[in-house]
């Protein structure tokens, strides 16, 4: 590739890079995060996602160029990154001649002031140019620097700039749990302050060389130690584990434990639909409706208003019911299915899932379920008479429901019924031809879903205090299913790791909540063509998508 | 009375007539082969009788029992295991996994090492690649593959559906050499192929099917000089 680098394959990439970002311009994308500032008058977010293209891709052209010298790389990330900068230089000639917000709503005088760093179009224009080619061009020196440099430089910068991102709710905690002062000091207003991310990119700059150096030997004493002090590391490790997760509230601070406890239900449902799609392989696109069913179970059991049955039923005694309706909502959807395999599966449940919340916002039901004004004055769950009001109590509650989900998952996963799911998956006919009866397989493979998301749905009515049928919309199956896909189909881990990027990420980042379905399209896109086994991959799947690995020889 | 006995079945598909009557007997121990064209109905044969298909008419039974519109599933119980067409390994699980799958109706381990003992010794090529993924083997290596598996689960009746489809002349010799070592080892042996002279040169009898019904029976070796099966099947002018 690099010998063939013909000055019309730069232009080509300089233009790929500079056509995205002017498409992240016109849909508003940099103009909203650039209202988000990072380092304290330095840059902003919008700043390292107007860069974040043209940095990559001349730093994957210029990658492997060692060879080359050092001028001519540079001189390539300069170009690629110069290039892709003119779309955006003509978006702000267009913008301060003609009015386009008429047509492109986006195209604002705010965003030109981005554009230009305040400083008039022409010196704006050509400090736009300057700026993204020598980032390129800066991209395009790491990429040929011995990885001994290269390393600690990228992985400082991903730590400032991470940590930045963030610094809104680190700003926080520290004030909470450091005081003002300490908070004062490293942080200016919602931003990082710039001596504070010097220090910050320095010392993680420091660690990682030192960690280079030394780290080996470490390891080498780590893996040398007797038998019985590594079952003691080991012990000590997951005990460390449980401590944190023990006490993971009073570390996170009440906003972050909200999120973490939104996160803990789209694991419980991602656990379930993983044993649909992932363990037994039946696409369901339907999968919120358990979700809402055991929603409603709990609303019309428990609430307080007028639309509750008012028989006695507390959280914890509507709770099987709701998952025991659930499951056999999820039998029920089982049966006329059985026969359907793939495209036209996932049809039907995305229509199952249509008609549930279709029956939730009807006028019909509108005396049990409350139509579109829904279910209000659904009681918090209690634990002995304390009423769990807070996130940080809620969070035990949803804990102790993931954790039990997990282990029947994993439990399942080994047993019997785990292999039979395995072998519908793979083959349908051999599966029978080895004496799996396939009508018992796909119905518990149902059941066991819905049960997990009715589950959910029931805590997520009690911790919300009130439901609506918009609640339970297509998105949420859709979002459950990218989450598997992301942490990786069938694996119980990438089920958390597919939370935490899909659900948690977002959350914490609220900038990018409009963008959430771009987002979620640009990382399933890139994760297709980088990562198809998904980040934390089931093992058997791994093997599939990389049979070149060993000749495809397997591990144990 | 024989082990299997197949009674005057038909088998439809939706409104498509498939099997028009088709009566087949197998004695223990031998090896019968059903030979026809494409469409003649060999391979719904295999699949009604396996119970992945019911019959509208006629009745089949094994082991002097009726089986006729018994699942699949539990025929296999009943030790009868079919190696479907194309066939249909687990692509993502090794070789040695797919042989354990194979023995997912019994519970008796030690018999179940023995067995897989003895795929292994009919099949040493599955030996050496047990730790490799089943998708990854060559198409005869799949079909040893899908034959020993059938075989984990110690089934009396072995029925095979075009075992030598799309494989090299050099692994169709390998493939058959070990359905005759099967049946020697006491396997009775159904076997559906469209390359009529291998499968008469092993097996006893034969029947030849066209369009749903059956229009010759014989004895391999009466079929092989049979002036029609010559002409039709063996190529012979």
């Amino acid at each position: 590739m690099n010998k063939s680098m013909t000055t019309k394959d730069i232009i080509k990439k300089g233009l790929l890079a500079g056509l995205t970002v002017l498409s992240l311009n016109l849909i508003g994308f940099i103009a909203l995060l650039g209202e988000r500032e990072l380092i304290k008058g330095w840059f902003t977010l919008g700043h390292v996602f107007l860069l974040a293209t043209p940095v990559a891709i001349a730093y994957l052209t210029t990658n492997k160029m060692e060879a080359e010298g050092k001028v001519k790389p540079l001189g390539i990330g300069f170009v690629i990154g110069a290039i892709a900068a003119l779309p955006s230089v003509l978006l702000v000639y267009i913008e301060t001649t003609t009015d386009l917000r008429q047509f492109l709503a986006n195209v604002s005088p705010a965003l030109t002031e981005l554009l230009t760093f305040g400083q008039g179009v022409t010196v704006g224009s050509v400090l736009l140019i300057l700026l993204f080619g020598l980032m390129s061009a800066f991209a395009a020196f790491i990429s040929i620097l011995d990885e001994k440099i290269s390393k600690p430089l990228v992985t400082a910068f991903a730590w400032t700039l991470g940590l930045a991102t963030f610094s809104e709710i680190l700003l926080i905690r520290v004030r909470d749990l450091f005081g003002r002062g300490v908070a004062k000091a490293i942080f200016s207003g919602k931003s990082l302050n710039p001596i504070s991310a010097i220090l910050l990119f320095a010392l993680v700059m420091g660690i990682t060389i030192w960690w280079s150096k030394n780290g080996a030997s470490y390891k080498e004493k780590i893996a040398n130690v007797t038998p019985a002090k590594k079952k003691q590391m080991t012990q000590g490790k997951s005990i460390l584990t449980m401590l944190v997760i023990l006490f993971l509230p009073l570390i996170l601070g009440s906003y972050l434990t909200e999120v973490t406890n939104n996160v803990g239900l789209y694991i419980l449902m991602g656990l379930g639909l993983n044993i649909v799609v992932g363990f037994a392989g039946l696409l369901d696109l339907g999968y919120v409706a358990f979700f809402a069913i055991g929603a409603y179970v709990m609303g019309v059991l428990t609430s307080q208003g007028a639309l509750g049955l008012d028989i006695g039923f507390t959280f914890w005694t509507a709770l099987p019911i709701a998952v025991i309706t659930s499951t056999l909502f999820g039998i029920m959807l089982g049966i006329p299915v059985l026969g359907m395999r793939g495209d036209y599966l996932a049809i039907v449940t995305l229509g199952f899932g249509e008609i549930i919340r279709v029956i939730a916002v009807s006028d019909v039901f509108k005396e049990t379920l409350g139509g579109a004004q829904g279910i209000l004055q659904i009681p918090k769950p209690d634990f002995f008479g304390i009423e769990l009001v807070q996130p940080g109590q809620l969070y035990y509650v949803v804990l102790g429901a993931v954790l039990l989900a997990v282990f029947i998952a994993t439990r399942l996963r080994d047993s019997r019924l785990g292999r039979q799911w395995m072998a519908l998956r793979e083959d349908e006919d051999v599966a029978e031809a080895m004496g799996m009866n396939l009508v018992s397989t796909k119905l518990m493979a149902f059941a066991t879903g819905a049960a997990f998301s009715g589950l959910a749905g029931a805590i997520f009515a009690s911790k919300l205090t009130s439901i609506f049928p918009h609640s339970f919309n297509l998105i949420i199956s859709i979002n459950v299913l990218s989450l598997i896909i992301v942490g990786g189909v069938g694996s119980i881990p990438g089920v958390f790791a597919g939370a935490l990027i899909l659900v948690g990420l977002p959350e914490l980042l609220r900038e990018f909540a409009e963008y959430r379905m771009l987002i979620y399209g640009v990382l399933l896109i890139v994760m297709m063509l980088f990562k198809p086994e998904g980040f934390l991959p089931d093992k058997s799947r791994k093997r599939e998508l990389n049979p070149d690995d060993d000749l495809g020889l397997a591990e144990n | 009375m024989a082990m299997l006995e197949v009674n005057d079945i038909h088998t439809y598909y939706g409104n498509i007539h498939a099997l028009k009557g088709i009566s087949i007997t197998v004695e223990e121990g031998e090896i019968v082969t059903l030979i026809g064209a494409n469409g003649a109905g060999k391979t719904t044969t295999l699949r009604t009788i396996s119970g992945l298909l019911t019959p509208r008419e006629g009745s089949i039974s094994y082991l002097d029992k009726d089986i006729t519109g018994t699942p699949a599933h539990e025929l296999v119980y009943q030790r009868m295991a079919m190696v479907p067409e194309g066939r249909g390994v687990f692509a993502k699980l090794t070789v040695q996994e797919n042989f354990e799958m194979g023995s997912y109706s019994r519970t008796d381990k030690a018999g179940i090492a023995r067995d897989l003992e003895r795929v292994y010794t009919l099949f040493p090529r599955m030996k050496e690649r047990r730790k490799q993924v089943a998708g990854t083997l060559s198409g005869g290596e799949q079909q040893m593959l899908a034959t020993g598996r059938a075989m984990m689960s110690a089934p009396r009746l072995l029925m095979l559906d075009e075992p030598s489809m799309g494989l090299a002349p050099v692994l169709v010799d390998a493939v058959f050499d070990a359905i005759v070592d099967i049946n020697k080892e006491g396997t009775t042996i159904l076997l559906v192929e469209q390359n009529a002279l291998m499968a008469l040169s092993i097996a006893n009898r034969g029947y030849v099917l066209q369009t749903g019904q059956i229009v010759l029976h014989d004895d391999a070796e009466k079929l092989k000089s049979n002036e029609m099966v010559q002409k039709a099947y063996l190529g012979v002018d």
